[in-house]
């Protein structure tokens, strides 16, 4: 019998204490990892495993005054196959290739690429989707999103504007009221193991979309469509290089309709016009050509307004008392000014003549005379009351401010070219504003298209409010212009414009762009009826046109065509005959 | 003092051995799933395989615990010899599985012989000390029974350092248990650090793996460390419920080897955690008790040597997984997956029962 030394035992039990004091320290270490820094591995392993993906929120749609919709979206299916997901891979390939129209070869990469999952295309049709989905193949995933969409594709493409691909809004409406618009995208949280497939049975936690909101604009689809019409015609017809058509309502701002053509599709943004030569032109030169074809003329681009500004002298000198509409002057062709002479447009000289046959034939030196009258302080004080030197706060972007001389640089020259409209800048939409003022008894309001913010329910969500400046001129000014533009049309240059039945008023203009050298041309035409109570106003401008390029010959028929057909749609009586 | 023969085994290991291979197959079951469903379209096929070396495990348990001890030291030289051939084998015909040839072919059995080397070590040193136990104080002794490991360290060394670092921790473990001093060992241990020292910096990279084991984030290499701290920290103290890994999801790679601890925090919380380390502690005490109890040296030391190997397995397990130490492969007994591993474990806890079956009785 081996006799077992106790010493043997001792150290036995040495060893199991050492290995039990390490064992207990082990387990401080997992108390550390698991309770102490718990919340800090919950967090990265959670990041691990959870992937995000986004809901889409649908966009809200852009409706007309009457509800009809202008912009709105289309489901479309976002399709990705998962590699480690596909049973059958040649199956897979052909329907890709079959629905997809992409290259057997293209189509097979794809599939067989390892990857935890790969987008083979977006944007696709939302049918197209539905059949993919029917064949039922594992593997192959069909997301739903969705496209803005543009019903009326061309219709005041460059007031609506359009969005990216991310949906925010890049040009017009669709920028300036992109967070009514947008809403807020959900989340669809996943947990997923290393390939990246999703564990099912923990299933995923949804957020929805919340959808924008529906933005109601005081566009008019008809009158929209209709002086779209009208505008192409004109350009056609006088082969113009851009002819622009802006109607509203002088009272309140609203906007009915604001054509500038040609106007681009709104479902295809970024394609040139046909037949626009890109050969040699480097990315940059080809952006700035999109640029130009987005441009708000109305708004983004300024103009010498011309004889339409002498509506804005004459309410300044009947305002300021220093002429009225039975003070007579006389036009011998031309006015001495320091030492220019200034011609009018009639080289022979309109004679002798009152104020209001002076405003008739659109007399320069009537007008100089009274600019002169009113002398550089009056003059540039009233521009600036009537709102000239700042924007007119539209509801679009880009809005261009007026070009106009520093007040110290004017002399008796500037001041004479400016009273009928010359050497300076504005806007049509501010020349549009500023004479809807001056005829509506002297409140200068702000243009715009948005009115009221809706959800799909037609609940109320927003009234949307603009500001209002009152006693721009008085009561008895503005009535005085009501009636001189109104003998503008009926007897005098704007008799082109003229409408049987109808009171209307206006002013014809034809200016040049600069360098006059050029020799473009710009007619324009600004009307409003009726005459002695303004609930429409318009403005035609039309850019180069060949051949004749009076805008009492070519614009003022225009807006005649316009009136005649506006003015019944809009319940607009005729006041006589 | 009077030494009575005992004819029943200690139940209390019996228990404990079978508590823990239920756990073990319940808990690679929960972590294997997933990668048997991926990689064989069969949830349970780790799980089966396992079932099957478990069952052949207690089969050798039932017939090593029914030998007599003294029989089986009497076939040292002989079992550690085979070792020695089954590990030049492997060397030679030895199949490489994840970039490590371990494995020994027959048919559709394989086979690790390190897993044996372990036990026949266990043994052949027992059988070694008690022959020359006058020897014992002497250092001469000490260092030549150390060298009679060395063969068997060196050959699963080659592809196995994990395992041979256990081979020569068992030795050591059985030298100082045999050894009646103690102020030889505070110089090995001294002599040991420095050797583990030289070792390290002998290879830059195992000093890169230093530099990941402080700061496992940094690294690439610190990948399966990282992915095992996140599968034991979000386990919080109650942990995700059987069955509800996320980290065994491929995260943490083969989940169901050296990194199954992980999955079990997860899962199971820090109380599963810390029942699962009680239970393995239970049964280091209980092979502690059965070496003290032993009727002879011969049944200490192979009951010590017993317990040194399940202790330094477990710890450097945990150690391992918990990045206490740098990274390792160490199996966790009983419970990470390996049908060799689990079948010799059997193995030794029948002999560890053999060794209980005669147990002294002290009346006093």
């Amino acid at each position: 019998m081996k006799k077992n030394k106790t010493y043997n035992k001792k150290k036995t039990v040495i060893v199991f204490a050492v290995c039990i004091a390490m064992m207990a320290g082990l387990a401080g270490r997992l108390f550390y990892l698991m309770v102490l820094r718990a919340d800090y591995y919950t967090e990265k392993a959670d990041d691990l495993h959870e992937r995000e993906r986004d809901i889409k929120a649908a966009r809200g749609k852009i409706i007309d005054r009457n509800g009809v919709v202008l912009a709105d979206n289309r489901a479309v299916c976002t399709i990705s196959v998962i590699h480690s997901q596909i049973k059958e891979p040649e199956k897979v390939t052909d329907m890709l290739v079959k629905e997809l129209e992409i290259t057997e070869e293209e189509a097979k990469k794809r599939v067989e690429k390892v990857s935890s999952i790969e987008r083979i295309k977006t944007n696709v049709p939302k049918e197209t989707g539905d059949r993919i989905r029917e064949y039922n193949l594992a593997g192959v995933k069909v997301d739903e999103d969705f496209k803005r969409y543009y019903p009326c594709d061309d219709l005041a493409s460059r007031v609506l504007g359009f969005t990216g691909g991310d949906n925010q809004g890049i040009i017009g409406l669709e920028v300036q009221y992109d967070s009514i618009l947008e809403g807020i995208n959900g989340k669809i949280l996943t947990t997923t193991d290393a390939r990246g497939v999703e564990v099912d049975e923990i299933g995923e936690s949804r957020v929805e979309a919340v959808a924008g909101y529906n933005l109601h604009i005081s566009m008019d689809y008809n009158i929209q469509r209709y002086i779209q019409q009208e505008a192409e015609k004109v350009m056609e017809e006088k082969q113009a290089d851009r002819v622009s058509i802006l109607l509203m309502n002088p009272r309140n701002g609203e906007i009915y309709g604001m054509a500038n053509v040609p106007e681009f599709h709104l479902n295809d943004p970024f394609t040139l016009p046909e037949g626009t030569d890109t050969t040699g032109k480097t990315e940059e030169e080809i952006q700035d050509l999109r640029n130009q074809m987005w441009r708000n003329i109305c708004i983004n681009d300024t103009y010498e307004p011309g004889s339409t500004f002498k509506i804005i002298t004459a309410a300044a000198g009947l305002e300021e008392g220093v002429v009225s509409l039975d003070d007579t002057f006389s036009c011998p062709g031309f006015r001495v000014v320091e030492d220019r002479r200034i011609h009018c447009h009639k080289r022979t000289g309109h004679g002798a003549e009152t104020f209001l046959e002076g405003a008739q034939n659109s007399c320069n030196p009537v007008f100089i005379d009274v600019g002169l009258r009113l002398g550089v302080d009056n003059f540039y004080r009233y521009f600036r009351d009537f709102g000239l030197m700042t924007k007119t706060g539209i509801d679009l972007p880009g809005e261009a401010s007026t070009i106009m001389h520093k007040k110290e640089n004017i002399g008796q020259v500037e001041l004479a070219t400016m009273s009928f409209g010359q050497s300076f800048q504005i806007t049509p939409i501010q020349l549009a504003v500023t004479v809807s003022s001056i005829i509506n008894g002297g409140n200068r309001i702000t243009p715009h298209f948005g009115v009221e913010v809706r959800d799909d329910d037609m609940t109320l969500i927003d009234t949307l409010e603009y500001e209002t400046k009152e006693n721009i001129v008085s009561q008895e000014t503005s009535k005085t212009m009501r009636y001189i533009l109104e003998k503008v049309v009926s007897e005098g240059s704007g008799k082109n414009a003229y409408i049987e039945g109808y009171e209307i008023g206006g002013k014809t203009a034809t200016s040049q762009t600069l360098p006059r050298s050029a020799n473009v041309y710009i007619s324009s035409f600004l009307g409003f009826a009726p005459a002695d109570d303004p609930k429409v106003l318009g403005i035609c401008i039309i850019h180069d046109p060949k051949g004749v390029y009076y805008g009492g010959t070519i614009a003022a028929p225009v807006m005649k065509r316009v009136f005649e057909n506006v003015l019944p749609y809009l319940n607009i009586e005729k006041q006589n005959g | 003092m009077k030494n009575i023969r005992k004819r029943i085994p200690d139940g209390t290991l019996v228990v404990l051995v079978v508590l823990l291979t239920a756990a073990g197959l319940v808990l690679l079951y929960s972590t294997s799933t997933y990668n048997g469903r991926v990689k064989f379209h069969d949830p349970a096929y780790y799980l089966k395989k396992q079932l099957f070396a478990t069952a052949l495990g207690f089969l050798v348990l039932y017939v090593v615990a029914n030998m007599d001890y003294h029989v089986i030291a009497g076939f040292a030289v002989p079992l550690y010899v085979i070792s020695l051939l089954l590990g030049i084998a492997v060397l030679l015909f030895g199949d490489e599985y994840n970039g490590s040839r371990r494995w020994l072919s027959l048919g559709p059995l394989s086979f690790q012989p390190a897993e044996f080397a372990k036990v026949a070590v266990i043994i052949l040193l027992a059988w070694h000390i008690c022959r020359y136990k006058k020897d014992m104080g002497k250092m001469g002794f000490m260092v030549k029974t150390m060298a009679m490991v060395l063969p068997v360290v060196g050959l699963v060394g080659t592809n196995n350092l994990s395992t041979a670092v256990i081979i020569l921790g068992i030795g050591v473990i059985l030298i100082f248990v045999a050894n009646p001093k103690y102020k030889q060992f505070v110089g090995i241990g001294a002599a040991g650090i420095g050797f583990i020292a030289i070792f390290l910096s002998l290879e830059s990279y195992r000093l890169e793996r230093l530099a990941v084991w402080r700061d496992p984030e940094s690294y690439d290499k610190g990948f399966q460390t990282i992915q095992g701290l996140y599968a034991i920290g979000s386990g919080g103290i109650f942990g995700k419920g059987l069955g509800s890994s996320l980290q065994k999801l491929g995260f943490v790679p083969e989940a169901q080897n050296d990194m199954i601890f992980s999955i079990i925090c997860e899962e199971t919380g820090l109380v599963g955690a810390i029942l699962l380390m009680l239970v393995f502690g239970l049964l280091i005490w209980r092979l502690m008790v059965i070496a003290t109890h032993a009727l002879d040296l011969l049944g200490t030391m192979i009951a010590a040597g017993i317990m040194g190997h399940m202790a330094i397995q477990v710890i450097l397990n945990i150690a391992v997984v918990t990045n206490t130490i740098p990274n390792t492969g160490i199996t966790l007994p009983f419970v990470s997956y390996g049908g060799t591993s689990v079948l010799f474990l059997l193995g030794e806890m029948g002999l560890a029962l053999s060794v209980s079956r005669y147990e002294k009785q002290e009346f006093l």
